[in-house]
């Protein structure tokens, strides 16, 4: 079937702020399609919160809206665009969502407006519980026994029938939230009550618990022909009981036979099919360990974190095919572009092993429970690719950047047998290494089978990485030995400790002979057919088919890694526009990566793309075959920054910024020099090793203190200390992972905090625009409001941020970007941090004055001037609009994790507000973020002493605003001996109605928490903190935050929302 | 031990030996199945033939007999990247080691399966020989490499004597509905093996005679007739026409096989016989090459053949795309295919070759991919119910 002629003006909906459960691959998924949809001729209107994100772009769409992700919006954008057709399931489950509310109110039908790809009737077969599972039955797929309550008796009279444990799966929500598995009737109460909650129709499934069953899913495409193909399986090692986003995943499944993988295979095809699904859908079966039952978990009826990754693993392109089935085509219509040859109607086949990990936030959330469960945790994922199991599994290992490099790097070598027989149990990231510890000891596969129901299979993958550990550690180095320890990809470094011998001279012994990595071609069809796409992994066993290619100039692009709090989807965004602006300066481009879930790991983005982990020896394997001319590390955040010495080393030159200068900026000694050069002041400070060093310049400075290490991204381990106990306990922390470099320990100024982006082109600089933190410092810039133009800050202090940033752009020698962040204080400006590279703020500033940095820093990087790209240096004229960048969290994912904000960052995501108004700027950032008030018009103030004057001012205003004010008894005493009154409510501990009941209740809008000073030691602030949380209340830590909502709340008005073309800026 | 695959083009794939000690020369194809390696071996169509299999991990689920697509595993050789050294399954039995030692089958791994399946794609399918013999002389063995044909095949794959399967009487008799096949482990353990979950949901052949003539039948083609009710008999390839004729079937069924269909001339000709008379008539692979052949069309060798189980077919009088199970070497050629005998009615989508014909004016269709799948996809198990139509249309 052709085209749909009908079709000429699509509205596509992005997922929105990045959250644990929705992340990068729906950017992923969102760009290529709206790359396939142009390539067809059509007019893409693109609507989208997410600045940072490729999608919202102004080459990718024709109209681009980041506007709040909610119905009235969609209705306004509709309204005044007049799309013919929206495509809804390219924007994960919020995209889904809306989709559904604006075709269920019936506005889609009154505008004209055709929901292409799967049906508004398919979309609620498989996304309502109900009629899910009639459908199910009707064509004889069975579920699991089940039923679908609306509250919490029925929940518990359908489990005493069917007996514990159950799963509880709440209706319309992503990545599981408010799920899981209750064992008796207590925790039953607990998650279904949360659950109701979370989702959007308030039904929660409960559901005979398959726990320890097999995970299978399969990703399928079906066209309006109705042919289907299945894209790929992949196998949870991790049996059911783990959301699979939190699951080591496998592709293709291992250790299903061909009857098992065909009756798989059939019944997906047959859900597809019955839901008349047309586009992608992922189908997710529990498989009976030791039969051939079965249950559908569920489907998604769109594309998926899965399907990014099943594209990623096999080469197909699930979200550009089904865009271009939305239009009309069938699949053998489709031109498979790996190929070039075949057509999208057949299935990929794999001749090589894919391995996923998920990146957990528990480093960041050191209070959080490490437990994995139905609900997801993961922010991002790595994926490797490889030969052989082992090998896949060893390179995800290293990939995660979380100081893991093998399956030694959690010692659990001091548990006993009993005790890690019972470690076991726990099911946490951790899992895999207290298996090896457990094979190590000597326990037998059956009894870890038993307690982890983890496929012996796997558990003999693992033991023979034991086993080649201790035979590297044993024997003597022989070169077969070596061989095989590189075959199941042992790094370099970890058979040095093992041997006792040096990493060079393993380096050494592998050159001499020749043991060297190949790369091999991920090509969809096995080498059936002849591929062109050179997209690669390596392995050290077979033949090298990287094709040599000697072009005038040719450039390493070193991407970001996993997506995690502190390194998101931002520096994709700067990886990519660098590839793109290199590629059109006519550079050869090679982008290696590990992140299945980014644009950048598209195979048409640079001319070449390696999918390998992102450690020196993995680059230099590809640097001895590529030969670059250089490589630019300062886009891809940390994880590319720390390459640098290692590219150096391999003679490989660094375009732009040199890394000594690099060094300068994050060498404290080097960075104080250039500063007293500049005549720059900052906080005094010190570098410090240990505690005792750490006092003492504390006590020299007077507290409070910041304390960090330094080379670190989002503020990890950053802490504001008021005591020497604090101290301590901050040291301890930071060095229970040993520092390469030293600690800083700085003088804590309160003032204004503020940030630049800057292009430097070693004589002039560019300076976009000027970004105002609402919040005050201590606040870390990545969760903070931040706002351009900087709005509260005089010109002397914007013309002094200038000058500074033109001082120290020079005495670092930057080429390319730089990002400061600094103090006002009064008048006076402190510099805070510089970074000599891409920073989060890029995108978003880039989109928001329409200054596209990041070409411009690679222009500049290849030689161009600023003067020669056209723009005049200096800090650029204001733009018409206020942008407000608003971080949003993830809290409610991650149990037990601390909410309050701090120097340590803690958000996953953000959305945008802009609008001619801060007020209307405020008001749009906020919605974004998912604060839509007000509701009940109740809120709770609870704040520390030091905060209480500030309390009363905003307890004012929130009381003109209508809201009744409940308060803990000094707050509230401080509240009504001002004026304003409060409610006074008790403690946790104290007698019922306590603070606890009343946001249990269901009723609140809003809890103001300021935390103690430093780390907070009540647990009572944490409880409120974290129920608000968990009950869906909006949770605020900061003043300067319950402020902005304030003032964005007394401007909310019924007029609707102005709507901004960033396309036209 | 070291083991050795070498090609007919010279080179020389060093890895470990597996399976049987002993040396061997055959046809060299690869198969891209990532499951199925069982059902693989077990095609009597792979006789004379050393199978590569591209996906690297083979053996992670055993041995599982069941599964078996014959009594035995046929191919010459069999070339692995990785043979498994532990299998894990329910049902595995033992392990493929094992079952490659058991069936005298010599085969190699840990050799870059991949960059051997690139010789094949661009040279085309060619000869080799896979030794453990480490003092081999390339130039004495190239000669012998060139001079190997599969020979006629056929007649070394076909059952000996006629058999008969009795068609389902009831539903319960073909296993669980697909999803509730529950199995008792302790039962299991102690060798009572339940049947394996059946797709089929109505019994639509009760009482329809079926002739199969087996020219190196896959079980599953059979099975797949008797669990939709029909009774068949296996007849061996070189069973008269008349025999069949006189048997009074409802339909007859060409099975696959290995070899050039070319060589069969005997049976080419009693198949003529079967496509004069007016009994309808499936064939599938071999049997749809050897009908074409029988009817006056001709075939060709092709260059490194379809094996696999992703292959995307087209029924072009729907328009629909149907991904197949395949494994053949020749083709049907349909260039100068005279309309007034068959027209094609599938075709592959990838390189456009033929996958099914239509004959004018008869009773008869016949496809080149395996609707029996095992393994591969079941996507067109509906033309077992087509024929069983056919039969009763004409009846």
């Amino acid at each position: 079937m052709p085209k749909n002629p009908n079709v000429k003006k699509v509205m596509v909906i992005g997922s929105g702020p990045i959250v644990i459960g929705q992340a990068a691959e729906f950017d992923y998924a969102g760009t290529q399609a709206c790359r396939s949809l142009k390539e067809e001729g059509i007019e893409v209107v693109l609507v989208n919160s997410n600045p940072a994100t490729i999608m919202t772009d102004r080459d990718i769409a024709d109209k681009v809206y980041i506007e709040p992700l909610t119905a009235k919006v969609l209705e306004q954008i509709i309204e005044k665009e007049k799309p013919d057709s929206i495509l809804p399931t390219l924007g994960g489950q919020a995209g889904l969502n809306l989709g559904m509310e604006l075709e269920e109110s019936g506005f889609l039908a009154s505008h004209n407006v055709k929901l292409l790809g799967t049906t508004a009737a398919t979309i609620r077969k498989a996304e309502d519980r109900q009629e899910f599972k009639d459908t199910m039955e009707k064509i004889g797929e069975p579920c699991a026994a089940s039923l679908v309550v609306e509250n919490v008796a029925d929940g518990v009279a359908f489990t005493n029938t069917i007996g514990y444990p159950v799963v509880l799966r709440p209706a319309y929500t992503l990545g599981g939230s408010g799920g899981g598995i209750a064992h008796n009737q207590l925790e039953l109460e607990e998650i279904l009550e949360n659950g109701l909650r979370l989702s959007r129709v308030g039904q929660v499934l409960v559901e005979r618990c398959i726990a320890g069953w097999k995970e299978i899913e399969y990703e399928v495409m079906r066209d309006s022909a109705g042919n289907c193909i299945t894209v790929c399986n992949m196998e949870n090692i991790d049996p059911v009981g783990v959301h699979t986003g939190d699951s080591i995943v496998v592709a293709p499944s291992q250790t299903l036979s061909d009857k098992e993988y065909q009756m798989l295979r059939t019944s997906a095809l047959n859900i597809i099919s019955e839901l008349n699904i047309t586009g992608g859908c992922n189908v997710q079966f529990a498989l009976h360990p030791t039969s051939f039952e079965y249950c559908v978990i569920e489907v998604n009826p769109r594309v998926s974190r899965s399907s990014a990754l099943a594209s990623k693993a096999t080469g197909y392109p699930i979200a550009k095919v089904a865009a271009k089935i939305a239009l009309g085509y069938t699949l053998d219509e489709i031109k498979n572009a790996i190929t070039g040859k075949t057509y999208a109607s057949f299935e990929p086949t794999l001749d090589y092993c894919v391995v996923k990990m998920p990146r957990l936030p528990f480093d960041k959330f050191i209070t959080a429970k490490r437990t994995l469960t139905t609900q997801m945790k993961a922010t991002g994922e790595v994926m490797s690719i490889c030969t052989n199991f082992e090998g896949a599994l060893m390179k995800a290992i290293r990939s995660l950047e979380q100081h893991v490099d093998c399956l030694r790097s959690y010692d659990f070598s001091a548990l006993d047998r009993d005790e890690l027989i019972k470690r076991m149990q726990k099911v946490d990231d951790q899992r895999i290494y207290v298996i090896a510890e457990a094979l190590r000891k000597g326990i037998d596969y059956d009894t870890i089978y038993d307690i982890t129901r983890i496929d012996r299979w796997f558990i003999d993958k693992l033991a023979i990485i034991v086993e080649m550990e201790y035979a590297l550690e044993t024997q003597p180095l022989t070169v077969e030995l070596l061989k095989e320890a590189k075959r199941i990809e042992f790094p370099d470094n970890v058979i040095a400790r093992l041997t006792g011998k040096s990493e060079s001279e393993i380096k050494e012994m592998r050159y001499a002979n020749n043991i060297v990595a190949a790369f091999k071609m991920v090509d969809t069809c096995a080498a059936e057919f002849e591929a062109s796409t050179p997209y690669y992994y390596s392995c050290f066993d077979g033949e090298n088919e990287a094709v040599e290619t000697n072009p005038p100039k040719k450039v390493l692009v070193l991407g970001s890694g996993p997506i995690r709090i502190g390194q998101g989807i931002e520096f994709d965004y700067c990886s990519v526009h660098a590839t793109w602006a290199f590629s059109k300066a006519g550079y050869e481009t090679i982008i290696i990566n590990n992140n299945p879930e980014t644009v950048s790991t598209d195979f048409d983005i640079a001319d070449k793309l390696y999918f390998e982990p992102l450690t020196p020896e993995d680059v230099e394997n590809i640097v001895n075959i590529e030969k670059p001319d250089g490589a630019v590390v300062q886009f891809g955040g940390q994880t590319a920054i720390k390459l640098t010495e290692s590219l150096m080393k391999m003679g490989v030159p660094i375009f732009g910024t040199k890394a000594e200068d690099v060094d300068a900026a994050e060498d404290r000694e080097l960075f104080d020099k250039i500063l007293e050069q500049t005549h720059i002041p900052r906080a005094a400070g010190g570098t410090v090793y240990t505690a005792e060093e750490a006092k003492e310049v504390a006590n020299r400075l007077g507290y409070p203190v910041l304390v960090r290490p330094s080379y670190v991204l989002g503020g990890q381990g950053m802490q504001i200390a008021i005591s020497d106990e604090e101290i301590e306990e901050f040291m301890e922390i930071i060095n229970r992972i040993a520092q390469d470099h030293p600690i800083l320990v700085d003088k804590y100024l309160q003032g204004k905090e503020l940030e630049v982006d800057a292009v430097c082109d070693g004589t002039d600089i560019l300076i976009p625009g000027i970004m105002e933190h609402i919040e005050r410092t201590g606040v870390h810039s990545g969760d903070s409001i931040s706002v351009y133009p900087a709005h509260t800050i005089t010109d002397k202090v914007k013309e002094t941020i200038a000058e500074y940033t033109r001082r120290l752009a020079k005495a670092l020698h930057v080429k390319g970007l730089i990002n400061i962040q600094f103090i006002a204080v009064g008048e006076e400006v402190f510099v805070i941090e510089v970074n000599p590279r891409s920073s989060r703020t890029v995108p978003y500033i880039s989109k928001v004055t329409g200054i596209p940095i990041v070409d411009l820093a690679t222009e500049v990087i290849i030689g161009k001037t600023i003067r020669e790209l056209g723009y005049e240096p200096g800090l650029q004229k204001e733009a018409g609009y206020v942008a407000i960048k608003m971080p949003v969290f993830s809290f409610e994912k991650i149990r037990g994790a601390e909410i309050s904000l701090g120097p340590e960052m803690k958000s996953t995501g953000e959305c945008l507000g802009i609008a001619k108004t801060f007020n209307e700027a405020l008001y749009k950032a906020f919605l974004g973020a998912g604060i839509d008030l007000p509701r009940h018009k109740r809120m709770i103030i609870t704040v520390k002493d030091a905060d209480k004057g500030e309390a009363i001012e905003i307890g004012r205003r929130f009381a003109k605003l209508g809201y009744t004010i409940y308060a803990t008894r000094s707050t509230a005493k401080a509240l009504n001996d001002a004026g304003v009154k409060a409610n006074k409510v008790n403690k946790i501990q104290q007698e019922s109605p306590t603070v606890m009941d009343l946001i249990l209740g269901h009723k609140i809008d809003l809890v103001i928490d300021t935390p103690t000073q430093g780390r907070d030691k009540s647990r009572d602030g944490f409880l409120i903190r974290r129920t608000s949380i968990e009950t869906g209340v909006n949770c605020i830590t900061a003043l300067d935050t319950a402020r902005a909502l304030a003032t964005s709340l007394e401007n909310k008005n019924e007029n609707p929302l102005t709507l901004v073309n960033i396309a036209d800026l | 031990m070291k083991a050795f695959l070498i090609l007919e083009d010279g080179t020389v794939f060093e890895g470990t030996h597996i399976g049987a000690d002993r040396e061997v020369i055959s046809e060299i194809v690869f198969n891209t199945s990532m499951a199925g390696y069982l059902e693989v071996l077990t095609d009597p169509s792979y006789a004379g033939q050393a199978v590569c299999m591209t996906y690297p991990l083979i053996g992670n689920y055993g041995i599982c007999k069941d599964d078996m697509e014959s009594k035995k595993p046929w191919p010459d050789g069999f070339i692995v990247r990785e043979l498994s050294r532990n299998f894990s399954n329910f049902r595995a039995d033992y392990s493929i080691q094992q079952f490659l030692e058991e069936n005298n089958v010599p085969g190699i791994a840990a050799i870059d399966t991949r960059a051997l399946t690139k010789i094949l794609r661009e040279k085309g399918t060619m000869n080799g020989m896979i030794t453990t013999n480490e003092a081999y002389s390339i130039n004495d063995i190239l000669p012998k490499l060139k001079a190997y044909t599969t020979g006629k095949v056929v007649e070394k794959v076909t059952c000996k004597e006629k058999y008969e399967l009795i068609g389902s009487k009831s539903l319960s008799e073909n296993g669980a509905v697909s999803g509730s096949a529950k199995f008792a482990a302790a039962d299991y353990e102690a060798g009572i093996r339940e049947k394996k979950p059946s797709l089929v949901k109505t019994l639509n052949g009760t009482g329809k005679k079926v002739a199969l003539l087996d020219f190196g039948t896959k079980d599953n083609i059979a099975y797949s007739l008797k669990i939709r009710g029909c009774d068949v008999t296996v007849y061996p390839a070189v069973t008269a026409a008349a025999e069949i004729i006189a048997s009074a079937p409802d339909g007859i069924m060409l099975s696959n096989g290995p070899g050039d269909p070319k060589e069969c001339t005997g049976i080419i000709a009693e198949v003529r016989k079967l496509y004069d008379s007016d009994i309808p008539i499936f064939a599938i692979c071999l049997g749809h090459q050897l009908m074409a052949l029988a009817a006056g069309a001709d075939t060709h060798k092709m260059k490194y053949g379809h094996r696999g189980g992703n292959h995307p077919v087209k029924d072009l009088a729907t328009g629909r795309v149907y991904i197949t199970s395949q494994n053949h070497g020749y083709v049907v050629d349909t260039d100068n295919l005279d309309p007034a005998i068959a027209t094609p009615a599938f075709i592959n989508v990838n390189d456009g070759t033929n996958e099914g014909l239509d004959y004018t004016g008869k009773n008869i269709f016949t496809v080149q991919f395996h609707p029996e799948a095992c393994c591969g996809p079941q996507d067109s198990g509906y033309l077992f119910d087509r024929f069983i139509k056919m039969m009763e249309v004409t009846k």
